[in-house]
């Protein structure tokens, strides 16, 4: 008897406190920094083009075969604007196929495709969670906003370029050597 | 038909699951009964297989990793671990002594989070509702901790050949030291809660019990096994990445029932926090987290056999390599599936009221036993 009035003891240790969990679809909780929703191509915005190249080493790694696209000219560097000489021409792909592994963030050598926060996706169509490149840059930008990304490859630089800034006091150099990237990763391609 | 032919009673037939709600999974038990007695059992298992033996075979070694996160998917890092651990013994690789520290950080708070799962459906099983509350509260604190880290609650993918994937944020160390006091008092308050609880003990005293010859007879493994007094854990016996240098003690039943069962786990959670905390204390503050290893590995040629102390018991991992950059076999060696061997002598002579329990009580994971 004794112990089980110890067991009820608990139970009215804990009446009284405030409760850990949320009411799911009306609140949510915050999420991680790190969290992973599903893959998104990120966006650079100082050419106004896709940070991806079509290279497809994703779509090779992909343990599922969720993934698929085309390699095109990229017509922004005829013209001189961009240092990328081939570029991303569609892509898809199958989030419902996908299980969110990260391998294709990890061997991306361009920065281009990122795991977003984006996690609620349930749609009534079969294939509505198929997406294919305008969406996925959408998801991408809207990831890119949130997080302030910096492309991971300049990510080191960045840190160590902000650190120096706040050191001497002057304006925050991060933002102007983020840009020069390009010109490494073509040679790359 | 004589009078004795006509009142003589035949056993019946009773079928449990797929879908039934205290199976843990889809498990699907044929019982015999006479009357409220179990005469026999007929475990039928294979509702989720996924053939991850053979889908193995056609992966590269890196994206088999994913594939072992969904065997046993409570203890997932321990999992990625046996893993890991056979082709890294395979190769000859040393692993960075900083990874290794993290990775058994992981391992041991992921067997917390396992065993407050076992706790709080153990609680289920038993008819009481309240531990599986206080259960996953704990385990809440422990996945948001692996979110932080890996970006993924379950499917982690964090292991990797000769180390981890990435660096674990700046604050990890903090907050682990700062989850660490919360789930120590989870435990004890869940202790208090439920171990001697009058009507628990008179639900799970004596009840599927397995004497140590017939357990080590059967191939169980981990607490299943300890419970019946056997000191059988590879973590001491066979240490593996660098349990050798950790302080812990090795909890034992006495009986071997459903209780013993019950309590070895809890037991097992204090001694996963002592093993954290000194690996917290011990852990150097820098250094490399993964090996030298290739874009794409290729052991090779030959053959190693690894084992681990899941929360379940011992996985083992036998890893054929060809040379290539898949394996030409690999075969797991799960505990659960061993575990669940032992269900049928265990529930003989046992209430139909208690055959929940006694399942309960060997933690399986289907996904583990069926591969």
């Amino acid at each position: 008897m004794f112990n089980a009035l110890k067991g009820m003891l608990v139970t009215l240790s804990t009446t009284l406190r405030k409760p850990v969990t949320a009411q799911y679809p009306k609140q949510h909780l915050p999420l991680q920094e790190r969290q992973w929703g599903f893959p998104a191509l990120t966006w650079d915005g100082e050419v106004g083009e896709p940070y991806c190249v079509g290279c497809m080493v994703c779509v090779r790694m992909c343990p599922t075969q969720c993934m698929s696209g085309t390699m095109i000219d990229n017509p922004k560097h005829a013209e001189g604007e961009s240092t990328r000489r081939k570029i991303i021409g569609d892509f898809e792909i199958n989030l419902g196929r996908c299980i969110l592994c990260g391998i294709c963030v990890e061997v991306c050598n361009f920065d281009a495709i990122e795991m977003s926060h984006e996690h609620e996706i349930s749609h009534y169509a079969r294939n509505g969670r198929r997406v294919d490149l305008p969406m996925l840059l959408d998801m991408g930008v809207k990831y890119q906003q949130e997080s302030n990304w910096i492309p991971p490859t300049k990510k080191k630089a960045a840190v160590a370029a902000a650190a120096k800034a706040a050191a001497e006091g002057g304006a925050p150099a991060a933002e102007a050597e983020a840009g020069e990237d390009t010109a490494e990763k073509e040679s790359e391609a | 038909m004589t009078e004795a032919q006509r009142l003589e009673s035949v056993d019946i037939l009773v079928n449990m699951g797929p879908q039934h709600p205290s199976t843990h999974g889809v498990f699907r038990m044929v019982l015999w009964v006479d009357g409220e007695r179990i005469v026999d059992c007929d475990p039928h298992i294979g509702y989720l297989h996924r053939g991850s033996e053979k889908l193995s075979e056609g992966e590269l070694y890196s994206q088999i990793i994913t594939l072992f996160d969904r065997l046993d998917y409570i203890g997932n890092f321990n999992t990625e671990l046996a893993f890991v651990g056979a082709v890294e013994k395979l190769m000859n690789l040393a692993v960075p002594e900083r990874a290794e520290y993290i990775r058994v950080i992981l391992c041991e708070l992921n067997r917390i989070s396992s065993h407050m799962l076992f706790y709080g459906t153990m609680g289920l099983d038993a008819g009481a509702m309240t531990p599986i509350m206080y259960g996953f509260r704990e385990r809440e604190r422990i996945q948001n901790l692996f979110e932080a880290v890996t970006g993924a609650r379950m499917m982690h993918n964090y292991f990797r050949i000769g180390g981890l994937r990435e660096e674990p944020p700046d604050d990890f160390v903090a907050r682990v030291r700062g989850v660490l006091p919360a789930i120590e008092q989870g435990i004890e308050e869940g202790d208090r809660l439920l171990t001697y609880n009058e009507v628990f003990l008179a639900r799970s005293r004596g009840i599927g019990v397995l004497s140590g010859q017939e357990a080590l007879d059967y191939g169980l493994t981990g607490p299943s096994l300890r419970a019946s007094g056997i000191p059988d854990d590879i973590r001491a016996i066979e240490p593996y990445s660098i349990y050798d240098r950790f302080d812990f003690d090795i909890p034992i039943g006495e009986n071997g029932d459903t209780w013993d069962r019950y309590a070895m786990r809890v037991e097992e959670m204090r001694q996963s926090v002592k093993i954290v905390k000194q690996a917290l204390e011990q852990m150097p503050e820098s250094g490399p987290i993964k090996a030298q290893v290739r874009g794409i590995p290729r052991p090779p040629k030959g053959e190693a056999y690894f084992r681990a102390e899941n929360p379940r018991g011992e996985i083992g991992v036998y890893l054929v390599s060809d040379g290539g950059d898949k394996p030409y076999r690999l075969k797991i060696r799960p505990p659960s599936f061993a575990n669940l061997q032992a269900l049928r002598p265990m529930l003989r002579n046992t209430y139909v009221a208690d055959a929940v329990m006694v399942l309960g009580s060997l933690d399986i994971v289907l996904g583990e036993v069926d591969r």
